[in-house]
């Protein structure tokens, strides 16, 4: 269980969230929509306690993430960034195996767990056929797939991703979205930022809504994803886009 | 390219032979055969153990403590310019070994003097880069290039106002010029330190690349990371320059051949970079030595010219 109580958080003097009580339980799924710079990002990074909130705590098991060593942290908790830098030397299978760090014994000799865990992830994101080749020369929907192939590697309970389908293709953002949702049903933890609300709906339980000015709503994606809510979210009229609007099946 | 791990390590052996076989005195294949095995005359053992030896020996620390200062500072700094003169800390070495020279100090005073400008400039980069919530490897990069252009300022009044027999001195201080390097165990102890020191940090220092957030996100504690690796990179670049003035290019390009060959991992990264950038500065010692026999140029001109051209040829292969 990953609990935020009583969360301040704000950037370059503007509030983006004010006295948020967030729970997020083992086997949940959560998306987080709000409209650009409405401080998803940041929510983030405070939940993966890369940031210190400007007031209110976030805690893991009840244990303050402050209190924690970073390798035990990593463990438990894994957060996809929006921004990764991408000047990577090593092939992709390189990369991904990145994400065992906090978890392989030694440094050195080869770890075959690690590895089994890296094809398979690759293969869940269509990535097998890269394996050998430079990440550098991978295309922009490419990479984002091996990171977040590197993130499901970690293999942490709770698992935190910024806007993790950008850059991809339909059928690969519903790909990523599947996997998400299949890491919740086997008892993780997800929260998501995401900007389609047509994924939030079919894919995730619950949904965190930041409006403007440090208001947040949460609940069942159900009650949430409702066209009110959607519009005074984004702040403009929406419509049923009837036949242009398509989610892979 | 799989082989470019086998041949770094060959070229240890392969280059010290070659700086120990070759030198301003020829001494011919049968006389230093001789004196390797300690047998012969005795002109010949002292130029091959007492003289060519420890030459070469203190040329290889020296590259292989500016490699691995370079290959440190390029991931610490995320930046492929980065080399060991950035941190400021050869600069500041450089503006008290002049001065020591324009007072007419003899070489223990040089060196002290280069330590302390270095101690000076090292202290001011640490004390600016610190702040409240870690490092700031930018601020690292700007401080260093700010005191690197000061003393740079400094070193061009000094050799403004020198007397003109000071001057071919301090202008083969600053090309980098082995030949007053003496005993090289120190910086042998040194290089071994700081190799154990940063390799240990190897798997940590991949994951850095990925930048600090994500490398926080992973396990990795970023600011003691950093702590450790630049201060393994300034005492590396320190203990160079006391040994051989600043030379240029060894610290740039020995990362880059090695990328640009396939190996990127620090743990392979950082031991071949100490083994090919102390291979590589003891050629080119070699080089200084024998070229312009009897008289000798500064190793630090040989290195810009092989190096230059290497790493040309291998961006132009891998474009």
């Amino acid at each position: 269980m990953l609990a935020a109580a009583g969360l301040g958080l704000s950037a370059g003097g503007h509030e983006l969230v004010r006295a948020l009580d967030l729970s997020l339980a083992p086997g949940q799924c959560w998306a987080l929509l709000g409209r650009n710079g409405a401080g998803k990002t940041s929510l983030i990074l405070a939940l993966a306690g890369l940031r210190a909130p400007q007031s209110g705590a976030v805690a893991l098991e009840g244990v303050p993430l402050a209190a924690m060593r970073r390798r035990d942290l990593a463990r438990r908790v894994s957060v996809l960034l929006q921004d990764e830098d991408s000047d990577f030397w090593g092939s992709v299978l390189d990369y991904v195996m990145l994400g065992r760090f906090p978890n392989s014994r030694s440094a050195f000799g080869r770890d075959e767990e690690g590895l089994r865990g890296a094809r398979r992830w690759l293969a869940e994101l269509d990535l097998s056929d890269r394996e050998a080749q430079p990440y550098r020369t991978l295309s922009g929907g490419e990479r984002q797939r091996a990171r977040v192939a590197q993130l499901l590697l970690q293999d942490t309970d709770v698992l935190l991703l910024d806007e993790p389908l950008q850059h991809l293709d339909l059928r690969h953002q519903a790909g990523v979205m599947r996997t998400l949702a299949a890491r919740a049903a086997e008892g993780k933890t997800v929260l998501t930022a995401l900007h389609e609300p047509g994924h939030a709906a079919r894919h995730c339980g619950f949904s965190v809504l930041l409006y403007d000015a440090g208001r947040a709503s949460l609940g069942r994606s159900s009650d949430m994803l409702t066209q009110a809510n959607l519009e005074a979210l984004y702040q403009c009229r929406l419509e049923a886009a009837g036949a242009w609007s398509f989610l892979p099946s | 390219m799989k082989a470019a791990p086998a041949v770094v390590l060959a070229l240890v052996p392969a280059s010290l032979a070659l700086a120990i076989a070759f030198g301003s005195v020829d001494l011919g294949p049968g006389r230093l055969g001789d004196a390797l095995l300690g047998r012969g005359d005795e002109i010949a053992r002292e130029i091959v153990w007492g003289v060519r030896a420890p030459r070469a020996l203190a040329a290889f620390a020296c590259g292989g403590l500016l490699a691995l200062a370079g290959a440190l500072l390029q991931v610490l700094l995320r930046n492929p310019l980065a080399d060991p003169a950035i941190l400021g800390v050869s600069g500041g070495a450089a503006a008290g070994a002049l001065a020591a020279m324009l007072f007419g100090a003899a070489a223990t005073g040089v060196n002290l003097c280069a330590l302390a400008g270095a101690a000076i400039a090292a202290a001011a980069v640490f004390s600016f880069s610190l702040g409240r919530s870690g490092w700031n490897p930018y601020r690292v990069l700007l401080t260093g290039v700010a005191l690197a252009s000061g003393f740079g300022a400094l070193v061009g009044l000094m050799l403004a106002v020198a007397p003109s027999a000071q001057v071919q001195g301090m202008l083969f201080w600053l090309l980098g010029d082995l030949s007053p390097a003496g005993d090289p165990t120190a910086a042998l102890a040194v290089l071994a330190a700081c190799a154990a020191l940063a390799f240990s940090q190897s798997a940590a220092l991949d994951v850095l690349i990925l930048g600090e957030d994500k490398a926080r996100s992973l396990g990795v504690a970023v600011t003691r990371l950093q702590a450790i690796a630049f201060g393994c990179a300034t005492l590396a670049t320190v203990a160079a320059v006391l040994l051989g003035g600043t030379i240029g290019f060894v610290g740039l390009v020995v990362p880059h051949l090695l990328r640009l060959s396939g190996v990127h991992r620090h743990r392979a990264l950082l031991p071949l970079a100490a083994c090919l950038g102390g291979s590589l500065l003891a050629l080119a010692d070699a080089l200084a030595r024998t070229v312009a026999a009897p008289a000798e140029l500064p190793v630090g001109v040989l290195t810009a010219m092989i190096g230059v051209p290497v790493l040309l040829v291998l961006l132009a292969r891998l474009r």
